[in-house]
């Protein structure tokens, strides 16, 4: 599905590809009609509204606990994407966004008593600023120098965290029970915060798809490829590579919010968790990095797996071996993953499925 | 302060692994930590077992690591030599998942110790327990040994010919492949050394391996790729600094302080700080 | 003939229903695995000897129903904060759970209180002292243990009495509960008039408290108070003894009360343990075993003496047996009533939960003791209480070197 670098890199830089003469294909169909026409679209559409209607309509809350992890989990693996599909970067410390919204998140919306959703949308936008900030550092070194660099920041920022009184150090900060009032009470809050991640899981595949449609991404698919040739083909690579390093630390932050907003608490262990960090980059690898589903069928999957362990004593950690084990034949025989192994059996999958 | 030196040589030990396996065949080693880990059980088992002096057991915790490297090279990290370092970070971490996944379901999180002792001596109010200047000086004792080998054996001669060209060292006849096995797995013996020592120090569980690993990862940096002694020094220099630290401010402002150093470092002198002129 | 065949089994199955006991579900999660395991599996084992010996009565008996008591979940919740909230969720959920017990230490607890309270289960806690849980606003919650601000009191009062020139070192766990006990007894120490020479807070799972000790030893206090739970109390323990630092005094949480404890050797002699009881407390029991009794039987049965985490989980299962009987119903607003009405002494201490909105559950009759270890004539360590002076069982000794 990737384009030759140098028709991406020109067509990022501005110059014309011609359509050609065959008729237009659903990829090239969004381009002129918009992500609006494309399947993936209506999918997470139906995808998401199911995954309200159908507990919601029940009152099945069991169900509802189930699917809000599946929820987490496709919003981090889709936004870490954005960093290692798209643009080939890793990111081991993607958490960091995830555990800092959630910390400036859940301190306005409960310390300072701000209406919930605007707390979430300003814990987006700060953690982005402090991305753009702190990835203007660090977005300055290659492979795997970055990929420590972003443990390093992870670590740097738990530490900090866990030593930061108004946070509450290592202690953490808990939610009073008036804190659900303003929703209603603790039994309406729950369900309002569902339907506002299942909101943000599908902007998170939303945003993934509009811009792996778009020049910019053309522009982040080339940087993969090979960041010389694109900075020479004139991409302002590292322009490009801020802001989606800024990008996709905003939806995670505001999942962080709710998320921690339902548990109802919120400390350094669990906030910076590295293992999760890790497991989002399985997730990625297993679904078929690079793609919109790949990395929403890798979450969901993935998660499934996690919570079915979860109760058994003897395996309660095995799904780290499994994973383990998946990550290492995905990536010694399928590096493309689920999606890629879909598209090897049916070619035509490519233009739909995304 | 001597406390930190004392056990800045066993973070130097720790991270002279990474730093050979990083130098000869530019992986980045993320089953460090693991292994690490598995050395402190290795070392609790063979104590349990044979309740023979903690130190004299670390020689069959080093071969074990030596056979353990081999195994770990031709399943997992031989195959993506060649492919972009993504391909080999994410191996190396898949493989440290299942050890850990693995670790856990065998030993759980609960703390482990090994309960051996040796006299310590005191100046004035401090007193510095024998199994940190025990650690201390194997730490040494393995680091010197390392550079005799890499520096006055042909083996040791032939993994610094394949560091620094692979090709040519083929030209000259010299197996890489058998070589850069050889790497990998004296990398991993020296971090399963290391866990063996801090097993004797602190408590442990699978999970402990993990700090040492970003610890390593902050004195290879500092160290630059390659050089065993290098790492050493490094090492000791961090361990200085802890020590040095500690005294005005809190110790859990540490790991901040750490952190923030390595990711300055590696913007500032990407290729570490006393990296050789020569690539 | 259908109608006939239907109506019989009907009548079975009335039958049946009225004679067979019914459950009452208990659900909780152990740390059966982490650091906490330890303590954990103490409090774990009040609960399985309250079970045991209910059930084997006959059961819990309400309103002329004999009820069996029945463990749901059961889960391991690893130490780990995150497994609790899912494991008591799936509880309520899926397992049927009617009363909850907590999981073991303040965190664990708070974490699964938010749980418990969002779907209005009540829920009994042992093994958690720390009191901000109860001013968030709960009504279900009902607090087992002397809140941690009882915790050291008795320490700086015996203190006072032994040595009221004494300097003070606190070295603690930063977390919720250790805090909640050291942040006001360093204002009751300065209050009282000693020297707080130092006072530092360590991470979690810190292994390593050498530097720690060494900044301890350079303020040369003479007495060293804090600790947080087993692994980091014992590790503390064995280090300042391997450093040789001269210490009038030790006092740990919660670690030193374990029977394990002894294990230590020579580290672990002279220290003291604040806690919530010990076997030579003897309280006239209004209701349930005498003190005697629970010790006994528990010895029988796991081979070790109860420790405070023990007692504390039984007298869980034993003052909500008495809720229950009381309000002669499981129906969870008149048990919780049956609870707040609450006040009786038992072989664990007085009972007696605070009903005001903005505290509510916590628990305001129980108080604590000192215990210290202490070699006997033929030289084996066993716990002696030494607080209050009224209560005990051997004097302090002081120095401890």
């Amino acid at each position: 599905m990737s384009p030759q670098p140098s028709t991406a890199a020109a067509a990022a830089a501005g110059d014309r590809v011609p359509l050609g003469s065959r008729r237009p294909s659903v990829t090239q169909l969004s381009r002129r009609g918009g992500i609006l026409r494309h399947p993936v679209f209506w999918l997470t559409l139906v995808f998401s509204g199911l995954m309200i209607a159908v507990p919601l309509h029940g009152n099945n809350v069991a169900l509802r606990e189930d699917l809000i992890l599946v929820a987490v989990a496709v919003i981090l693996a889709s936004n870490l994407n954005l960093m290692i599909g798209y643009t080939g970067y890793v990111n081991f410390g993607h958490i960091v966004f995830y555990g800092l919204g959630g910390y400036v998140g859940l301190y306005l919306a409960t310390v300072r008593h701000w209406n919930l959703i605007l707390a979430a949308l300003t814990a987006g936008a700060s953690v982005s600023l402090l991305a753009l900030i702190f990835g203007a550092g660090i977005l300055r070194l290659r492979g795997a120098y970055f990929a420590l660099a972003t443990i390093g920041v992870l670590v740097a920022v738990n530490s900090f965290v866990s030593n930061f009184d108004p946070w509450g150090r290592s202690t953490g900060m808990y939610v009073s029970f008036d804190s659900y009032a303003p929703l209603g009470g603790p039994m309406r809050a729950l369900w309002i915060t569902y339907i506002l991640i299942i909101v943000v899981m599908a902007l998170s595949m939303i945003l993934s798809l509009a811009i792996k449609k778009s020049k910019f991404g053309l522009g982040l698919f080339a940087i993969r490829e090979d960041e010389d040739a694109a900075v020479v083909l004139g991409i302002n690579a590292r322009v490009f590579k801020a802001i989606i390093y800024s990008v996709s630390a905003f939806l995670p932050a505001v999942a962080g919010t709710l998320m921690f907003y339902k548990n109802g608490m919120i400390d350094p262990s669990i906030a910076f968790e590295y293992m999760l960090s890790l497991e989002g980059i399985v997730m990625l690898m297993l679904g078929g990095q690079g793609t919109v589903v790949g990395a929403a069928l890798g979450g969901g999957l993935y998660e499934r797996l996690r919570s079915y362990l979860l109760t058994s004593s003897r395996l309660s950690n095995f799904h780290l071996v499994i994973a383990g084990g998946l990550l290492l034949l995905v990536v010694l025989f399928a590096p493309g993953g689920l999606i890629g192994w879909l598209y090897r059996l049916v070619p035509r999958a490519k233009k739909v499925i995304e | 302060m001597i406390d930190g030196l004392l056990i800045g040589s066993v973070y130097g030990l720790a991270a002279m692994g990474l730093s050979l396996i990083w130098g000869v065949m530019d992986v980045i080693n993320l089953t460090h930590g693991a292994v690490i880990a598995l050395g402190m059980f290795g070392m609790y088992l063979l104590f349990t077992a044979f309740h023979l002096n903690a130190y004299l057991l670390l020689l069959p915790v080093i071969a074990i690591g030596l056979i353990f490297g081999t195994l770990v090279y031709w399943t997992s990290v031989h195959w993506v030599i060649g492919r972009p370092q993504l391909s080999s970070l994410l191996s190396t971490f898949a493989v440290n998942m299942i050890i850990i996944g693995a670790g856990t379901a065998i030993w759980s999180t609960s703390p482990y110790n090994v309960n051996f002792s040796l006299p310590g001596f005191t100046v004035g109010l401090y007193t510095f327990t024998g199994n940190h200047m025990a650690a201390a000086s194997a730490a040494v004792i393995i680091a010197l040994a390392l550079e005799l080998f890499l520096y006055r054996t042909r083996p040791g001669k032939a993994i610094r010919a394949v560091a620094d060209n692979r090709e040519a060292a083929e030209l000259m006849g010299i197996s890489s492949t058998t070589v850069l096995a050889l790497a990998f797995a004296i990398g991993i013996a020296l971090a399963a050394a290391s866990g063996a020592l801090v097993s004797t120090l602190f408590p442990f569980t699978i999970l402990s391996g993990g700090s040492y690993q970003l610890k390593s990862f902050v004195v290879t940096v500092l160290a630059g790729l390659g050089r065993p002694l290098g790492a050493l020094f490094a090492g000791l220099l961090l361990g200085l600094l802890e020590g040095a630290v500690t005294p005005f401010i809190a110790v859990s402002w540490i790991p901040l302080i750490e952190f923030g150093l390595f990711v300055i470092v590696l913007i500032a002198f990407p290729k570490g700080i006393f990296a050789k002129a020569a690539a | 003939m259908k109608r006939f065949t239907l109506t019989t089994l009907s009548v079975f199955a009335l039958l049946l229903t009225s004679s067979v006991a019914q459950n009452i579900n208990i659900g909780f999660t152990v740390s059966k695995t982490g650091a906490l395991n330890v303590d954990s599996l103490e409090q774990y084992r009040g609960f399985e000897l309250w079970r045991d010996q209910v059930n084997a009565a006959g059961g819990i008996k309400a309103s002329g129903k004999n009820y069996k008591v029945q463990f749901v979940g059961n889960y391991d919740d690893e130490s780990n904060v995150k497994r609790v909230q899912q494991l008591y969720t799936r509880m309520i959920l899926q397992d049927n759970a009617d009363f909850l017990f907590s999981p073991y230490s303040s965190s664990l607890t708070a974490t699964a209180a938010i749980v418990t309270e969002q779907y209005g289960k009540i829920m009994l806690t042992s093994g958690s002292a720390e009191g901000k849980t109860y001013t968030l606003g709960n009504h279900y919650l009902f607090q087992m243990f002397a809140p941690a601000t009882e915790y050291l009191k008795g320490v700086l009062d015996m203190l006072k009495a032994k040595d009221p020139k004494a300097t003070v070192a606190f070295v603690y766990e930063d977390a919720s509960f250790s805090v909640a006990v050291v942040t006001p007894a360093k204002a009751y120490a300065q209050q009282l008039g000693f020297n707080v020479a130092f006072s530092e807070a360590y991470a979690p799972n810190t292994t390593d408290f050498s530097a720690i000790i060494d900044k301890v030893i350079a303020a040369k206090p003479n007495v060293l108070i804090g600790g947080g739970h087993y692994p980091d109390g014992s590790t503390l323990a064995r280090q300042l003894y391997n450093h040789k630092v001269n210490l009038k005094m030790i006092t740990l949480l919660v670690a030193p009360d374990s029977p394990q404890w002894s294990e230590l050797g020579d580290a672990a002699a002279g220290v003291v343990v604040p806690s919530q009881w010990e076997p030579q407390t003897a309280f006239k029991a209004e209701y349930g075993p005498s003190g005697a009794d629970f010790a006994k039987a528990y010895t029988a049965k796991y081979n070790v003496p109860p420790s405070y985490e023990s007692a504390g989980g039984y007298a869980c299962g034993m003052i909500l047996q008495r809720a229950i009987e009381q309000a002669g119903s499981t129906d969870t607003a008149k048990v919780a009533a049956a609870l707040n009405a609450t006040d009786i002494t038992t072989f664990y201490g007085k009972t007696k939960f605070a009903t005001a909105p903005n505290e509510h559950g916590l628990q305001v009759g129980h108080s604590m003791v000192l215990a210290q270890w202490q070699r006997d004539k033929s030289g084996t360590l066993v716990k002696q209480v030494v607080w209050p002076l009224a209560g005990k069982s051997a004097n302090l000794v002081y120095p401890i070197h």
